[in-house]
């Protein structure tokens, strides 16, 4: 399976972002997408997903299911969390499993919680977990259904280091087993085999 | 549990646990409907003519009230990005949410119109009449809300606007569930015809609102 992404061109409110953008990833490879505020890494991630329009170019999953769009065979994981405040951690991801297509189970929801090491709060209202926790419950939803495709912004915000390491050993294991991963960063994720694609702000 | 009923419950469990749930709508519907004899006096002869109109502006309000909320909550925190990404069609995801949003709080004024609607001195077969026209017609009015909420879910407060934009969509409902309703308490004009109109109209709506509203949301969200 691999990425590949030719020519690409964003407008944002009339303005240019970037334009003539190529890149390729390999299954087991990731991209990490840097630069300035302001540079189009948050566009570029949600142009991947299908939320914005490209102006030029265009990009393929080669391999993937060509029946689904780019963004249907991808986790998405925003600035915001899309945990609801009124449901439970479990609920929640129980509920990501089943829209993402994943089992719908408990059993999905708890080994997901495990992984980024907060089992003990599966019952505990979304609301009542701190801005970390809230994260990293976000972050489980990338494990409660096999997508090949992670697209990340700024995946490590209000991670503290061991969660931050934690996390490096899920997206390493994604890597490991023939995913592919593209991130917005300004922090080092901690990848083997990642490759950095830097966007310039055009003047 | 499949996609669609997993988000059926969810939007259910969301809906009960914050705001009340079924019994704020109806709350509100039941101080609309107190309110009116204050304003049109006790003369028992005109509330009763004015009953089965009275009942369904009460409905149409209440129906509107927490549908600019119906897209807005998942856009703020991020679920409707993913949902984008999900395995069922943006379609299926706005028909569930509707139909979740009715039950929730379209279908308690429904059941609870009979009691509301001897404040306005209508009698036991109309009662039961006018009801089953808020059940046909309710549909038609969260579909059309459903549109508004769409286009408008990227405004901070959209809520005005959306019953601006929608306000206008919903006079053909009004006009058939008000003859239907009226016929019921003793019109001269047939019950059946306005009736099958407005079951006709919730169908269509049913139909085509959600691929509107999934249109809406992909543009507006741009």
């Amino acid at each position: 399976m691999r990425l590949r992404a030719w020519d690409l061109a964003i407008e944002r409110g009339g303005r240019r972002l970037f334009e003539g953008l190529s890149f390729e990833a390999e299954a087991g490879a990731a991209v990490i997408v840097t630069g300035p505020n302001g540079a189009g890494k948050s566009s570029l991630l949600r142009a991947l997903c299908g939320f914005l329009p490209i102006e030029a170019g265009g990009f393929t999953l080669e391999g993937g299911d060509a029946e689904l769009t780019v963004g249907e065979q991808a986790h998405y994981l925003g600035h915001a969390d899309a945990i609801k405040g009124a449901l439970t951690a479990g609920e929640n991801l129980v509920f990501w499993a089943a829209m993402l297509g994943g089992a719908a189970t408990r059993a999905t929801a708890l080994a997901a919680l495990a992984r980024v090491g907060l089992a003990h709060v599966v019952d505990f209202p979304a609301r009542a977990l701190s801005a970390g926790q809230k994260r990293r419950a976000a972050l489980a939803r990338l494990l409660v259904a096999r997508r090949p495709l992670w697209l990340l912004d700024e995946p490590t915000t209000a991670l503290d280091a061991s969660s931050q390491s934690a996390f490096a050993t899920v997206m390493q294991a994604h890597l490991d087993a023939g995913g592919l991963l593209v991130a917005a960063t300004h922090a080092s994720l901690g990848l083997r085999n990642a490759k950095e694609l830097r966007l310039a702000t055009t003047p | 549990m499949t996609a669609t009923s997993a988000l059926f419950v969810r939007e259910w469990r969301i809906a009960r646990r914050i705001g009340g749930g079924a019994s704020i709508g109806a709350s509100f519907f039941l101080i609309l409907i107190a309110i009116m004899p204050f304003a049109l006096g006790p003369d028992l002869n005109l509330l009763a003519r004015l009953g089965p109109a009275i009942l369904w502006i009460a409905a149409l309000l209440a129906t509107l009230l927490g549908l600019d909320r119906l897209f807005q909550a998942d856009e703020d925190d991020g679920s409707l990005d993913v949902m984008m990404t999900a395995t069922p069609p943006l379609e299926v995801i706005v028909l569930i949410k509707c139909a979740a949003h009715w039950t929730a709080s379209a279908l308690p004024l429904v059941v609870v119109s009979p009691l509301f609607g001897l404040m306005l001195g209508m009698g036991g077969k109309p009662l039961m009449l006018v009801a089953a026209t808020l059940a046909a017609g309710t549909p038609a009015l969260t579909m059309l809300g459903a549109i508004g909420a769409a286009l408008t879910v990227s405004l901070r407060r959209g809520g005005l606007l959306m019953a601006v934009l929608v306000l206008p969509l919903t006079i053909p409902v009004i006009i058939f569930g008000v003859a239907a309703a009226s016929a019921a308490s003793g019109g001269a004009a047939p019950f059946l015809t306005p009736f099958l109109m407005l079951c006709a109209m919730s169908l269509i709506a049913v139909a085509a609102a959600p691929f509107a509203a999934a249109a809406a949301l992909r543009h507006v969200r741009e």
